[in-house]
Parts: C-alpha cells; sequence; structure tokens
C-alpha cells in the first residue's frame, strides 16, 4: 500500500527507489543501452489488463529477468536489479500494430525499418506488421524474409511482414501466399492495403486458400469503381470543396460482400481502417452471426473528421478519408464494445514533396506509430468509454491473437514474456511535433495538437527499447 | 478588400457590391479613346494557367493592361511546369520574380488556396479544379445587376444594352431570381455564383440531374430541383452550364439527346420565361446541346455581354486589391 499511497505525485520518481538496494533508473539515463540480460524491476505501476485487480487496476512491482516476467507482486526485492520508480504509470502488455507501412524495401526516403521500429518502440509498440506495398511488393517469400531479417536487425521492436494477397497488388492473380508462411517470416496476414481485393471471385478463393495454414485476408475495402478519382468523403465538405467525393457506401458494400463470403467458405476476415459508421453496423451484425470477421480502426479516424480538409493541406489527405462526427463517434462505440477488435495505426510515412503538392496530386496517408497511445487515450479512455485493460485488450491482445503473433500481446502474468510498455497517463498535455519523431516523415495529422499521456519506456523481451521517452540506444 | 480573392465566400455583401461599383465606374473607361488608367503602373500580374482558357487569361491580360501593370503570361505547355515542377517551386519563382498578384488557373479544386500560403503578392482564383471561380461570379453579377437591376425594377433594360446604370449603384440582387441549370456537380461557376448571388440577396435555384447535383446541396444557401420546365416561368435569370465532354460519356445521362430534351435551353422553353428574363452562359457554349443556337442568338442572351463585363469586372478587382480599398469613390 504505501507504494500507491506515497507516490502518486510524478515528481517523486526521481526522489525514490534507492531503497531497494538496487541502482536507480532516473530521467537522464536513456542513454544506457540494456542488453536484455539487465534484470528489472519495475516499482509501484498500476497493471493493466492483468490476471487480478478490479478494472485491471493492480498496482504492484514487476522483475523482469531473463526476457520474462519473473513476478508481479507486492514489495518486491531484487538486489542488483534495476529500479525504475513507476508510481503514476500504467503498465501494458507492448503493443502490437496490424497495420504500418515501413516503406522498405523501395522507399527508403519515406521511412526504413530502423526508423519505422524506432518510432514504433517510442509509440509504445513490440511488434509491428509490416504492410505489403513497397517496392517490389512484398508477394514472394524472398521479400518478406528480407523485411523480416530487416526487423531483426533493428532491434527495437519484432517486425512481421504481411504479404500480399496478389502478384504485384494487381488483383489478378494469387501471390504465392503458402511460400510466405512457411517462409522463415511466417506470414499469417496478408493484404493488398492500398488496394481492394475487389475481383470477388479472387477474394473468395483467397479467403479459402489461407485455411491451410491459418492465415487471415486483411482487406482494404473500396469498391474501385464507386471511389475513381475520389479525393475525400462524399458529403457536405467535400461538394462545398469541389473535391470528388469517396462514399461511405463504396467501403460498406465490400465489408458486406466479404462478411457473406468469408461466412461461405468458414474463413477468417479481417478488414482494414474501417471508417463508416455504417460499416460498424455490418461487421456488428456479422460477428452476431458467429462469423470469423474482425476489423482495425485507426487512430486518426478515432479523432479526426473531414472538415479538416478545408484548407486543402493534404497532411489531412488519407485512405479511407477522414469522415464525419457521427461516424467518429460510431468508431468510438464500436471499439468500446468490441465490435472492432483492434486499433491500428496504418502509419504510412510520406516524403514532405508528396504533400506539398494540390490536394489532389497528394499521396494518401499518415503517421501514427508515436501517437496512437496518446490518442486513443483522448478519444477512448479521457472519454470513459475504454479503460485501460480494454487499452490492453484492443492495442495488443487482440490484434496479435489475429495475427497469429506468438510471444506478443500476453496479459501481464508471470512467466510471460517481458514484453510491456510503460505509459504516464497524466503527463501535461504536450502539442505535437512531427519534427521531434522519430519517424523519417512528418505528415502526422495531429501536429499541433495538444494530446494527453506519455509513452515512459517500453520492454522487448526484458531490454528497454526506450526510457524515460526515448530510445536507448 | 483582402488580400486574395479564392472563394465567393470570401467576399461580404459591402465587398462584393463595391467591386460591382468599382467595375460600373471603370466601364466608362472602355468608352474613352485612351483606354488605360496608370492605376498599378510599375506592378507585376502574374497569369498562371495550368489549364489552356483563352478567354479567361486574356480578359485577364486585358484587365490589367488597363490598369498599366505589366503582365507575364506563364503557362503549362512550355514552361518548367510541363517539366514536372510542383505548384510550390513555381511559385517560389514567381515570388523571386516580384509578382504582385499572381492569376491562377488550375485542374486541381484547392490550388489557389495552396499557392496562397507560398506567396507575399495576391492571388486571384481563375478557375481552381470543380471548386470555384469567383471572377466569373463577380461578372455574372454585375451584367445580371446591368440588365435587370435592382428590387422592383424588373423592367430593366433589354439584354446587352450598353451604358452605366447610375441607379444601380450600391446596390445587390435583391429578391432576383436565378436559376442555374447543367453539370452543377463539376462547375465551379456554379459554386461561386450560388455563394455570391445569395450573398448579395439573389434567389438562387439549381437545376440540374440527380446524377449532376452535389450531394448535401440541401446545405447549400439556394433551393434545388430536377424540373426545368417547372422553374422557367419563375426566374429572372436561367444561367446555363457547359456540359463537358467527358460527362457525356460517364453515364451521367443516358445520352446527349435525352440530356438536351430534359435540360436543354431550346426557343420552346425559352418562351416559358417572363418577358424580362435574360439567359446567361459562361462560355464556351455547346451549341445544340445546353443551349440552342437561336437561344444563345437571341436578344434575351448576355453572353457578349458577359465576356466585356469580364475585363471590368476583373479591372476592379485587381484595382481593389493592388490599388488599395477606397480608391473607388
Amino acid at each position: 500500500m504505501s507504494e500507491r499511497d506515497g507516490m502518486g505525485e510524478r515528481g517523486r520518481r526521481d526522489g525514490t527507489g534507492e531503497r531497494d538496494g538496487g541502482h536507480r533508473d532516473g530521467r537522464n539515463d536513456s542513454g544506457n543501452s540494456d542488453s536484455g540480460n539487465t534484470e528489472w524491476l519495475i516499482r509501484g505501476v498500476r497493471i493493466a489488463g492483468g490476471p487480478a485487480g478490479p478494472q485491471g487496476g493492480l498496482v504492484a512491482d514487476i522483475r523482469l529477468a531473463g526476457g520474462v516476467i519473473a513476478e508481479i507482486g507486492r514489495h518486491l526485492s531484487a538486489p542488483g536489479a534495476r529500479v525504475l520508480d513507476a508510481a503514476g504509470l500504467v503498465a501494458l502488455p507492448g503493443l502490437v500494430d496490424l497495420h504500418t507501412h515501413l516503406r522498405e524495401p523501395g522507399r527508403e526516403d519515406a521511412e526504413t525499418v530502423e526508423t519505422g521500429t524506432r518510432a514504433a518502440a517510442l509509440g509504445g509498440y513490440t511488434a509491428v506488421h509490416a504492410m505489403a506495398n513497397t517496392e517490389p511488393v512484398a508477394d514472394t517469400a524472398g521479400v518478406v524474409e528480407q523485411v523480416w531479417r530487416l526487423g531483426r536487425q533493428a532491434g527495437y521492436c519484432d517486425v512481421r511482414p504481411v504479404g500480399a494477397v496478389t502478384v504485384g497488388l494487381a488483383g489478378k492473380h494469387l501471390a504465392e501466399l503458402g511460400a510466405m508462411a512457411d517462409s522463415a517470416a511466417a506470414v499469417r496476414v496478408f493484404s493488398d492495403d492500398g488496394n481492394c481485393v475487389a475481383d470477388p471471385l479472387l477474394m473468395r478463393r483467397a479467403l479459402e486458400y489461407v485455411k491451410a495454414f491459418d492465415g487471415v485476408i486483411a482487406q482494404h475495402a473500396q469498391e474501385p469503381r464507386l471511389t475513381e478519382g475520389a479525393q475525400l468523403n462524399e458529403g457536405e465538405v467535400a461538394s462545398r470543396l469541389g473535391l470528388a467525393g469517396w462514399p461511405a457506401a463504396a467501403e460498406e458494400a465490400i465489408i458486406a460482400r466479404d462478411c457473406l463470403l468469408a461466412a461461405h467458405v468458414g474463413s477468417r476476415l479481417h478488414v482494414c481502417h474501417v471508417s463508416t459508421a455504417g460499416s460498424v453496423e455490418i461487421i456488428r451484425w456479422a460477428k452476431s452471426k458467429g462469423w470469423q470477421v474482425t476489423a482495425e480502426v485507426t487512430p486518426h479516424h478515432l479523432l479526426l473528421t473531414d472538415d479538416l480538409a478545408a484548407g486543402y493541406d493534404p497532411v489531412f489527405k488519407v485512405n479511407p478519408p477522414l469522415r464525419t462526427r457521427d461516424d467518429v463517434s460510431a468508431l468510438r462505440q464500436g471499439l468500446a464494445d468490441g465490435t472492432i477488435d483492434c486499433v491500428a495505426t496504418d502509419h504510412a510515412p510520406h516524403p514532405v514533396e508528396a504533400k506539398e503538392t494540390e490536394w489532389a496530386a497528394a499521396a494518401n496517408g499518415v503517421t501514427g506509430l508515436e501517437t496512437a497511445l496518446r490518442v486513443v487515450q483522448l478519444a477512448m479512455v479521457d472519454t470513459g468509454l475504454l479503460d485501460w485493460a480494454g487499452v490492453a485488450d484492443r492495442m495488443s491482445v487482440r490484434p496479435a491473437e489475429i495475427g497469429r503473433l506468438t510471444g506478443h500481446g500476453v496479459p501481464l502474468g508471470p512467466g510471460g514474456p517481458a514484453n510491456l510498455t510503460l505509459y504516464d497517463p497524466d503527463a501535461p498535455e504536450e502539442a505535437v511535433d512531427p519534427a521531434a519523431h522519430a519517424s523519417k516523415s512528418r505528415n502526422s495529422p495531429f501536429a499541433g495538437m495538444a494530446l494527453p499521456g506519455r509513452v515512459y519506456a517500453t520492454f522487448l523481451r526484458g531490454a528497454a527499447t526506450v526510457l524515460d521517452g526515448k530510445v536507448t540506444r | 478588400m483582402k488580400r486574395h480573392l479564392i472563394s465567393a465566400a470570401d467576399l461580404s455583401r459591402d465587398e462584393a457590391v463595391l467591386i460591382l461599383d468599382t467595375a460600373a465606374e471603370l466601364a466608362s473607361v472602355a468608352g474613352r479613346p485612351i483606354r488605360k488608367l496608370p492605376t498599378l503602373r510599375g506592378m507585376t500580374v502574374v497569369n498562371l494557367f495550368y489549364e489552356d482558357s483563352t478567354r479567361t487569361r486574356t480578359s485577364f491580360e486585358a484587365a490589367a493592361k488597363r490598369l498599366s501593370a505589366d503582365v507575364i503570361n506563364f503557362s503549362a505547355r512550355g514552361s518548367s511546369v510541363a517539366k514536372g515542377e510542383s505548384l510550390k517551386d513555381t511559385a517560389l519563382t514567381l515570388e523571386a520574380m516580384g509578382a504582385d498578384a499572381v492569376v491562377i488557373r488550375h485542374s486541381a479544386s484547392g490550388a489557389a488556396h495552396r499557392l496562397a500560403g507560398w506567396v507575399t503578392g495576391s492571388v486571384v482564383n481563375a478557375g481552381d479544379g470543380t471548386h470555384e471561380h469567383p471572377t466569373q461570379a463577380l461578372l455574372d453579377a454585375f451584367t445580371i445587376r446591368q440588365c435587370l437591376g435592382a428590387p422592383g425594377s424588373q423592367a430593366g433594360s433589354p439584354a446587352g444594352s450598353p451604358g452605366p446604370a447610375p441607379a444601380r449603384r450600391g446596390h445587390g440582387l435583391d429578391g432576383v431570381r436565378v436559376t442555374i441549370v447543367g453539370d452543377v456537380l463539376h462547375s465551379r461557376v456554379a459554386r461561386s455564383n450560388v455563394l455570391l448571388l445569395s450573398t448579395l440577396g439573389a434567389e438562387v435555384t439549381l437545376v440540374a440531374p440527380p446524377t449532376l447535383m452535389p450531394y448535401a446541396v440541401e446545405t447549400w444557401p439556394c433551393r434545388a430541383g430536377y424540373d426545368l420546365d417547372s422553374e422557367l416561368p419563375k426566374t429572372d435569370v436561367v444561367m446555363m452550364l457547359r456540359v463537358q465532354q467527358e460527362r457525356m460519356t460517364a453515364a451521367y445521362f443516358p445520352s446527349v439527346r435525352e440530356y438536351r430534351r430534359r435540360y436543354g435551353l431550346d426557343a420552346g422553353r425559352m418562351a416559358l420565361l417572363p418577358g424580362h428574363a435574360i439567359v446567361m452562359h459562361p462560355g464556351p457554349m455547346n451549341r445544340g446541346v445546353e443551349i440552342a443556337a437561336e437561344v444563345a442568338d437571341s436578344p434575351r442572351s448576355t453572353v457578349v455581354a458577359q465576356v466585356a463585363n469580364g475585363v471590368t469586372v476583373r479591372m476592379a478587382v485587381l484595382y481593389l486589391m493592388l490599388g488599395g480599398a477606397g480608391a473607388a469613390s
């Protein structure tokens, strides 16, 4: 109890901890590297999504050793361990992103596996799924293994490549899905993201085929004919701005079709970046039937609306587009009640010149890894829609399950992998400054917005990748 | 006057009336033996045209030259733009050349808005994609006021009749019923006219096939309907929009023949208009599609007057933006 009672204030973190016999980790030692052999004692942290405590609110100490969570309990003692005073922080199982664009190979000017995973670690992630729309496309075992290997070299977080569904994302012929599944990268998530697998027969075959290795098709739901030249959510704003409309029905029609196909062939379907109220309704209906349909929502769709396009600044240009206030509230509700399984960033870095253009000429996409958790706090936690256990579920446990990713998304408990994120929800609100981001790109739609919270530390298999909000190497 | 003219929504009623009054004043210059004013001597106006539009470009060019400005025509063809230079780099180039005003025509909605963020001079939107074309709306408003006048004076002078009408100075278009017909969805002329004419007090009605009516048009300051014949008898001004070639094959309507039957203005339909009503078209016209030749050439047609008024209205815009407000009186 003394932990809970005595250390509610942020200022205390620097002044305590010495008495435990270990040396103290304050705020200014982020230059220390951590090989993973270090034993850690995290003191007085609020454990979200753990096995005990009302609303996951257990306050306890966590000891990390040998890459696993050795112990969770009160007043743990660990001579020789590095002690981290975590009063007021929330411990989450390391975040898992189902939808990240790392851009390598091909667009290293926008992002590399190294910079992208560093950004991920700073955002509290211990694993990311790297989307397939690289150059060359990740549609062969060779390319997915290359990305997987680059991730291992970078070491900031685990990189799980996503394989393309069709050769070259062209929507004509199935890629060698089995070869990617059997490769060292052990691909389980397949997506043509950026493009929709629009051909219904090809989609049916893909859904069926990946059953052999427990794969899932992650669909970018966008009816291509209904969205030719589309620029912004078809609504009052696009109409006034003279931007070609992207109708909600173009997303919903594909989701409805794919739900029916998945049910018919008994396969798993995952819906990428759900953006409309109607999509939430369709997915809720499909789930009520017991069909194996999962879905993700992005942080930006949980917070931002299409009226931001009024200044024609393409930093707000993203696909699917920002929608309306009603859509945002339906998405939040869907995430809260579990209709939407998880938050996925759709982190889509672009070089400056891809956005410093006319709206129609600009690239789609926004960065998101380094702001995701803060946005989720603002949109979901601070609004009372989700508690921290819910955040642990939607940002770690569920995405790892969907991706069939072992060693991640495990609720914090003794013997579990030491993949965790320490987050300070009470950190003073701070405006987002993309120039300070580790991502190579600066296209954050949250630039200048005051967001709450701060990722304090991230541990990957017991090694700190981030400490005091900074990467450790 | 604001620094830029990007949307008709940028203009208050007073500002719009000031532009129309200034244009009326400047119209008298056109009748003088020497048609030049020294107002903008030493200033540089750049016409930055990413789309071919000889009529709009020459209208702005004539306007700037009659105010003694130096005019640089910077067109996409044959310039670095064709080699893929970005709008931003072009903007920085124009900035370095000391452009006091940039008149931009571009196929992308919002291009003028973006340009205004990159240059220190004034930006005049001469048509951006399917967004707006505010000087077209101003010249249309000027033409309507010239031909119909203010409230209660609906027996205005016949269309196309020259000469200033001093009594109308200071007035808006209160109560004037304007019907805009055709491809509203893709029309920058319609967007700017809805905003400007409603600001000036006119009652605007849009008529289009449902496929060419903008989404959420009910949020616009106008009425909307699909039936042209029922609107014409209660219309003071009918404005026909051009049907672009690319719409004719994109399933917006079954055939040009059917479009003409339902939404084209022919002599029979023109007879449904009240006697004083005028027929407008921003040009270029598709004779035989949205407008029949006998309508285009009829005394009700203001097409030629619109072109003439285009120059004076654009003079007024440049004059007020670069020459300073208050100069008009």
